[in-house]
């Protein structure tokens, strides 16, 4: 996909991400909207996945550490094709496959039941030591929040993939700035990030993360990044897309009301005719 | 028993998995720096590119071993019980027992018999904590034999298994050609019909020796092993409360939540009987050597010979 298509694919998650969280009543789309352009360009474009063969042996895995941010998985998923967009409403709905954090066991696509911060990443370290053991080729990437590298079962994961030499591990941090009780450095600052993944034996990319230009060299990098695993701290903007959830952490874990909604589909709409109609 | 061979489980369990590598290319160990004492080094020995050390990160190995048994391996995570159930217990709810993974959690050093080390590495609570957990299967093999079947029943299930072996040499009791070891199914080792004890783990050899003093007094005491806490073998349990009427359970672990809470949930339900549960009684252990403790807090022959004869009258 070029820059274009990778957009407009982006504003549809985002779309689905504001939708299924309406519908839910709750959940997290403050952190689902700043990690869609990484959705996006894993889902669409970095990883080795078939969407009819969602348990297919050697697909790339994606593990979501920050699970709370699972409407942006499950956009993506179904924006791919895993499963009907018209269903991305009934999250966390009674009945609904789309629990509020990623249960492997319901949902078509997901490798790794994820929630409780901190765990997701050691399950992926897990995943990429499989693939070295079998000398498979498939790489796995996970996605962490940047309130929740507080949790220090973060660092024993990446001090195990940095001795490990998995350099077919991707650490993507979402770091939009924001936690549930405010600023990340105002609350246990876990500054600089960087510096600590250098420390602990990765390569680390600083990069823009709703920049796609940014966001494609960085996996490319990463990719051609030998006896190391790869950080991406990617620098985001909480709620990117709908103007009044921008920047603000009251918009961590709440659900838009009908007018909220309305007036955010709209902000989504304007950029999708900005970039040229919905694909 | 003076001259019976004594083997510690913790030892099954690492000549077990060494044991089994060849025939399950896909079993895999995992332990946080403690290959040494879980004995999970026999396995190293054999297997060093199917053994992972973690460092000493238990709640780490716990994911990984999660990832790991996504991609198909049959993931062995070691250590004490006190870290492999106790710091890690919402590692393996969560990354474990919610997506009901095929990881085995090989648990040593259970219990009082840690003995030195004291109060903090003696886990009385792990049998209750994993046994809240939705789909685990809990076993706590009695002896060497038993460990090591239990080790290769685990592999050969799919699903989560918590296995709690012993730092201390208990007697092999066994060892005996017919000896069929069963996931779930409990072992009746003693007729009897005035009171039916029911024990696990080491107390199995101290409820047969107890059996053996009541029987002088004239009481005759029905002896069952029940290996796996869950599922619990409630036919078994209930077909002996039945006939005797009273039941007393054993345990190197606190009576509440474990082996004892087990047979009271089951006979409290559908067949209520008077039952006694000698086990730690809600406190922490101490340090003493092994023999000591089991001594002290009334888990050898003697101690549950007494409790049991003052229950009985």
């Amino acid at each position: 996909m070029n820059k274009l298509e990778l957009q407009k694919a982006a504003n549809e998650v985002r779309k689905g991400i504001v939708t299924a969280v309406h519908g839910a009543k709750a959940g997290h789309p403050g952190g689902s909207l700043s990690a869609a352009d990484i959705f996006t360009y894993l889902y669409f474009e970095e990883m080795n996945i078939d969407p009819k063969d969602p348990k297919k042996a050697d697909r790339d895995r994606f593990v979501l550490s920050k699970g709370h941010t699972a409407p942006g998985l499950y956009s993506v998923l179904a924006n791919r094709g895993y499963f009907p967009v018209a269903d991305l409403p009934t999250l966390r709905h009674l009945g609904s496959y789309l629990q509020g954090h990623p249960c492997m066991q319901e949902t078509p696509g997901v490798d790794m039941s994820s929630g409780s911060l901190g765990q997701g990443i050691s399950a992926a370290v897990g995943m990429a030591l499989a693939a070295k053991m079998d000398n498979k080729s498939y790489r796995t990437y996970t996605l962490l929040g940047d309130g929740e590298i507080q949790e220090g079962q973060v660092w024993e994961a990446s001090m195990f993939a940095g001795h490990r030499k998995l350099d077919n591990l991707v650490v993507i941090v979402d770091n939009n700035g924001l936690q549930i009780d405010g600023k990340i450095d105002d609350v246990c600052s876990p500054y600089p990030i960087d510096k600590k993944f250098e420390a602990f034996n990765f390569h680390v990319i600083n990069i823009d993360g709703n920049d796609f230009d940014q966001i494609d060299a960085a996996f490319k990098e990463a990719k051609a990044t030998k006896g190391m695993p790869t950080a991406i701290i990617a620098k985001t903007v909480k709620g990117k897309g709908v103007s009044f959830m921008e920047n603000n952490a009251g918009w961590h874990g709440k659900a838009p009301n009908d007018e909220e909604y309305a007036t955010a589909m709209a902000d989504l709409e304007k950029i999708g005719r900005e970039l040229g109609g919905a694909n | 028993m003076a001259d019976v061979k004594k083997v510690a489980t913790r030892e099954s369990y690492g000549n077990a998995l060494a044991e089994c590598g060849a025939e399950f290319p896909d079993l895999v160990v995992l332990d946080a720096d403690l290959a040494g004492a879980t004995k999970t080094g026999v396995f190293k020995k054999a297997f060093p590119d199917r053994h992972i050390d973690c460092g000493i990160a238990e709640c780490n190995m716990t994911g990984i071993a999660a990832g790991l048994s996504t991609c198909g391996k049959i993931p062995f995570i070691s250590s004490f019980a006190m870290f492999a159930a106790g710091r890690n217990f919402e590692q393996v709810r969560n990354s474990i027992g919610y997506p009901h993974l095929n990881v085995k959690i090989g648990a040593t050093h259970a219990g009082i018999t840690v003995g030195e080390d004291g109060a903090t590495h003696q886990c009385n609570e792990d049998i209750a904590l994993m046994r809240t957990i939705p789909g685990m299967t809990v076993i706590v093999p009695s002896d060497d034999v038993e460990a090591k079947a239990a080790v290769r029943a685990a592999i050969e299930m799919t699903g989560p298994v918590y296995l709690r072996f012993g730092r201390a040499a208990v007697p092999v009791i066994n060892d005996r050609p017919d000896y069929k070891f069963e996931i779930g199914k409990g072992v009746l080792l003693r007729e009897g019909k005035d009171v039916t004890i029911i024990a696990s783990g080491i107390t199995v050899a101290s409820a047969l020796d107890a059996a053996e003093m009541l029987a002088k007094d004239g009481i005759d005491a029905e002896v069952i092993n029940i290996h796996t806490i869950k599922p619990l073998d409630e036919e078994l349990v209930l077909a002996s409360a039945k006939k005797t009427g009273k039941v007393v359970t054993a345990e190197e672990h606190t009576v509440i939540g474990g082996l004892g809470s087990a047979v009271c949930d089951c006979l409290s339900e559908k067949h209520p009987t008077p039952v006694l549960r000698i086990g730690m009684q809600d406190r922490f252990g101490e340090s003493g050597t092994a023999n000591e403790l089991v001594e002290k807090y009334g888990l050898d022959g003697k101690g549950i010979y007494e409790k049991v004869k003052g229950f009985v009258k």
